[in-house]
């Protein structure tokens, strides 16, 4: 790389000022913001609205569980009880975890770590934020209208046809931040393949560039399918044109098929990007190269393509036949491959290095450890006799919840901390953040870990009240969830403190290779001072060496 | 201690303990692997934890070999998994000839259950042990699904169409039913019991409980009342084909192709009669979409089956 990268990394604290000019001095007012195209600025426009929007769906999820304490629906009515889980999952898919770590910190990193001084459409990036907004802005209005009940899955002919409750105001809000999304992805692709700096080969790229580009591959080619089919949806219901409804001649389960077509892939849109993440905190904190760069970064690409044809496999119960259950089930077994590719090179990553205990890491460990149980559940889930006894049961929204809020949220959580220092120029408090990572991770696991057992004792999902034989395991859900949301109220009072208040970071606190880190904390506007060149692979933190394909 | 946190639900049907053993197998791979990672990284994480401050770690770039071995043994494993579950099902999906055979119809938010016998059950279904039983569901509304965790079973009623599943109790008890697929309102009250009873005390059921006529002597009365019966004549004579030997077999339609005439066909057939039409009649036959209860069409589809199955019998004697 260019000669700032060959200094010695930075290992003591920085006593340093902040530097005097950064991107975000480079403007104080509302206006400077809004109207801002600085990709790091919309990054933050992001970051504090999916806060936001975290929280709400966090307040969704407390209310959930307060009433599952009692077997008995007795906190809230059914109809309450059935929007505050429709609201739960619409708004932590659609407006927390797709646009989590691509929109915030992909949004800061990928122009910094190619290089470049911005993505390639800044306006676009801009747009892109507003769509979110407006499409947030549909999904929050439908909440204070009375809400939705349908199931974030929208399951047909229940939303087109029977459902009382605001769907068309959340489908379309869903379906604007679709629109977010892809512009997001086209902007990552195209940035990627034109925008990198001299010398900086496909397979220098750091991991997270290949996890993002992966990411942006699905989030093109299948959010206009959800998009589609929302709109079916809100057609069947305001002009009754018969498409999913059989009393209107239309077919319920070919919305299931255009559902799960998008839905299953954006599964990977929340977790790839968490992956990128891992392989950037993993080398940083063992201090080098990661293993297996090349299998790594290919198995991103084949979980995004592998992962458009496993939709079937959510349909198991429906009446499918039996052999399409056969040819889907098959098919979702080798997309476990590229995923324990993973796992294991990033464990074979701590080999022999130099393992630091710093809280991105501690997020890292705990990612790697549920990620491997969110992902080895799925197996009972792909196999199909063991799928129709565990379709539609708490088995199900453990698995998810290992995946989504153990990998993604964790991944999230890891990345947030890892560049925090990088976005606002300052330090956090470490122990605080270790504390929370223990926190969190114990929350998590004793909230979740007990639905795989209810659910295969035959817990349906969804439901508002259940019989009592469940009680003892929903209580420690509960009990678990209680700490898991104190795990996630810490780093929000700590990074705010630290906005104002943090020591100076320098520009790398963790010794950390790659081009973002060659360059000030918080960032100038236009990135590098002058464009960096390339001369070694990623994670060269043994000095230059001969570079793996 | 553990009878009162069970883990499994009870185990009462022929398949449940095929499924238990497969949920076993991919537990032990589970909690393998798991404990692998968990403790891969504890290891390396202690064993190589920074001791200097200036430390890096060693230049290792990655091995192919390993790189194959962890892929070709998870696929192996996976496999594997693949080919037993698939196995099961398969033998879950088809239910056996002869089984017994009742009918479900899920509505906003309840089960309605019909017997050939014309015994009628709302939330409850009584089965007798040691004998398959096939269940063919539909909807009224919305997506509902037939979840008896006893059985391990499951199936979704569609509206729209007719689904299938079979089971064969083993062990009398009562065992919850649960509509497994989120279907409004008061989804998590649209529950009910199964009862498997030994065969005397089923039968003593059957007699104590009152009953209608037969669902094909419902569905034979419908057939007249709603003018089937002056197209569909017995004797071949009438603008429709008759009816009598229709079920279970081949019908030749119009263009060449072929259907099973099996429920499902004679569903379509009375809803919406112009997309299969049976070769050498005119297509003029009146939708009944919206005019026909789903119980009632599932009684008419038993009257046209007992027909065939009277004309099988008069041919073989």
């Amino acid at each position: 790389m260019s000669t700032t990268v060959t200094q010695a990394p930075s290992l003591a604290p920085h006593d340093e000022p902040m530097p005097k000019r950064h991107y975000l001095n480079a403007g104080n007012t509302l206006k400077s913001w809004l109207l801002t195209v600085d990709h790091k600025r919309i990054a933050i426009l992001y970051l504090l609205s999916i806060t936001f929007f975290f929280f709400i769906g966090g307040a969704f999820a407390v209310a959930i569980r307060l009433e599952l304490l009692t077997p008995a629906g007795d906190l809230f009515q059914a109809e309450n009880y059935n929007k505050l889980f429709t609201m739960h999952g619409v708004v932590m898919i659609f407006f927390f975890l797709i646009p989590s770590i691509p929109a915030t910190l992909g949004n800061f990193l990928v122009p910094m770590m190619i290089g470049a001084r911005d993505l390639a459409f800044p306006r676009v990036n801009l747009l892109s934020w507003y769509l979110y907004i407006i499409g947030a802005a549909f999904g929050s209005y439908s909440i204070l209208m009375g809400g939705v009940d349908t199931g974030w899955t929208f399951y047909t002919p229940y939303s087109s046809t029977y459902s009382n409750s605001q769907v068309m105001a959340a489908a379309l809000g869903a379906f604007v931040a679709g629109f977010s999304s892809i512009l997001t992805g086209l902007n990552f692709i195209v940035t990627i393949h034109k925008m990198r700096a001299p010398g900086l080969t496909w397979f220098r790229l750091p991991l997270f560039i290949w996890a993002h580009y992966a990411t942006s591959v699905i989030q093109i080619l299948g959010t206009p399918v959800v998009a589609i089919t929302l709109l079916l949806v809100g057609m069947e219901r305001a002009f009754h044109f018969g498409i999913f409804d059989p009393k209107l001649g239309g077919d319920p389960i070919l919305f299931q098929h255009m559902f799960w077509f998008y839905s299953h892939p954006a599964v990977y849109i929340m977790i790839l990007p968490a992956m990128g993440v891992m392989s950037e905190v993993v080398t940083c904190f063992s201090r080098k190269r990661v293993f297996g760069y090349g299998f790594i970064a290919m198995s991103s690409l084949a979980i995004a393509v592998i992962g458009f044809l496993v939709w079937g496999h959510h349909m198991f119960t429906s009446g499918q036949s039996v052999y399409a259950g056969m040819v889907f089930s098959v098919i979702t077994f080798l997309v476990a491959i590229p995923s324990a590719i993973k796992a294991f090179n990033w464990t074979a990553t701590l080999y022999k290095g130099s393992v630091s205990f710093d809280s991105p890491m501690l997020f890292a460990f705990g990612f790697i450890g549920l990620f491997a149980i969110g992902g080895l559940t799925g197996l009972f889930l792909a196999t199909l006799a063991t799928d129709i006894h565990l379709h539609d049961t708490y088995f199900v929204v453990a698995h998810f919840h290992y995946i989504m809020v153990g990998g993604a949220v964790f991944g999230y959580l890891a990345a947030l901390h890892f560049w925090w220092p990088k976005l606002s120029g300052r330090l956090f408090p470490e122990g605080w953040a270790k504390f929370s990572a223990l926190l969190v991770f114990v929350g998590f696991n004793t909230t979740f870990f007990p639905q795989f057992v209810v659910g295969y004792l035959g817990m349906p999902r969804r439901y508002h009240a259940y019989p009592e034989e469940f009680q003892v395991l929903n209580v420690l859900s509960s009990a678990g969830a209680t700490i898991l949301g104190a795990g996630y109220l810490v780093p929000m009072i700590y990074f705010a403190w630290s906005w104002k208040n943090g020591k100076p970071a320098g520009p790398n606190p963790w010794g950390a290779k790659g081009l973002e880190w060659t360059t000030q904390s918080p960032p100038l506007t236009e990135n590098f001072p002058i464009t960096p060149v390339v001369t070694e692979g990623a994670y060269a933190y043994a000095g230059s060496e001969e570079e793996v394909h | 201690m553990w009878s009162k946190f069970p883990i499994l639900p009870e185990s009462a049907s022929t398949v449940s303990g095929q499924i238990d053993a497969l949920y076993y197998f991919i537990s032990a791979i589970t909690v393998f692997f798991t404990l692998l990672i968990f403790v891969a990284v504890f290891v390396f994480a202690v064993r190589f934890r920074r001791r200097r401050a200036d430390q890096v770690g060693e230049p290792i770039h990655g091995s192919t070999a390993l790189e194959i071995t962890w892929s070709v043994i998870p696929f192996f494993i996976v496999m594997t998994m693949f080919g037993w579950g698939a196995w099961v099902y398969f033998h879950t999906y088809t239910p056996p000839p002869g089984a017994m055979e009742v009918f479900v119809v899920g509505k906003q938010w309840m089960w309605k259950i019909q017997h050939p016998e014309g015994h009628r059950e709302i939330n409850e279904l009584h089965v007798p042990i040691g004998r398959p039983v096939k269940l063919t569901i539909t909807s009224e509304d919305v997506i509902h699904s037939f979840f008896i965790p006893a059985f391990r079973m499951k199936k979704d009623a569609v509206p729209g169409m007719y689904t299938t599943m079979w089971f064969e109790a083993t062990k009398a008890g009562k065992y919850h039913l649960f509509c497994a697929e989120y279907c409004g309102n008061q989804h998590s009250g649209m529950i009910g019991w199964v009862h498997a009873l030994e065969q005397a005390d089923y039968e003593a059921w059957l007699r104590g409980s009152p009953r209608d006529e037969t669902m094909a002597q419902a569905g034979e009365r419908l057939f007249g009342r709603m003018g089937c019966a002056s197209c569909h004549r017995e004797d071949n004579t009438g603008r429709g084909p008759s009816l009598r030997a229709v079920y279970g077999g081949k019908v030749l339609l119009e263009g060449g192709a072929a259907a099973v005439a099996d429920d499902s066909y004679l569903r379509e057939s009375i809803l919406k009669p112009a997309l299969k039409i049976v070769s050498g009649y005119p297509a003029q036959m009146p939708t009944f979409q919206g005019q026909i209860s789903e119980e009632n069409l599932l009684q008419v589809i038993a009257y046209i089956k007992s027909l065939a199955k009277k004309e099988r019998t008069a041919t073989a004697q």
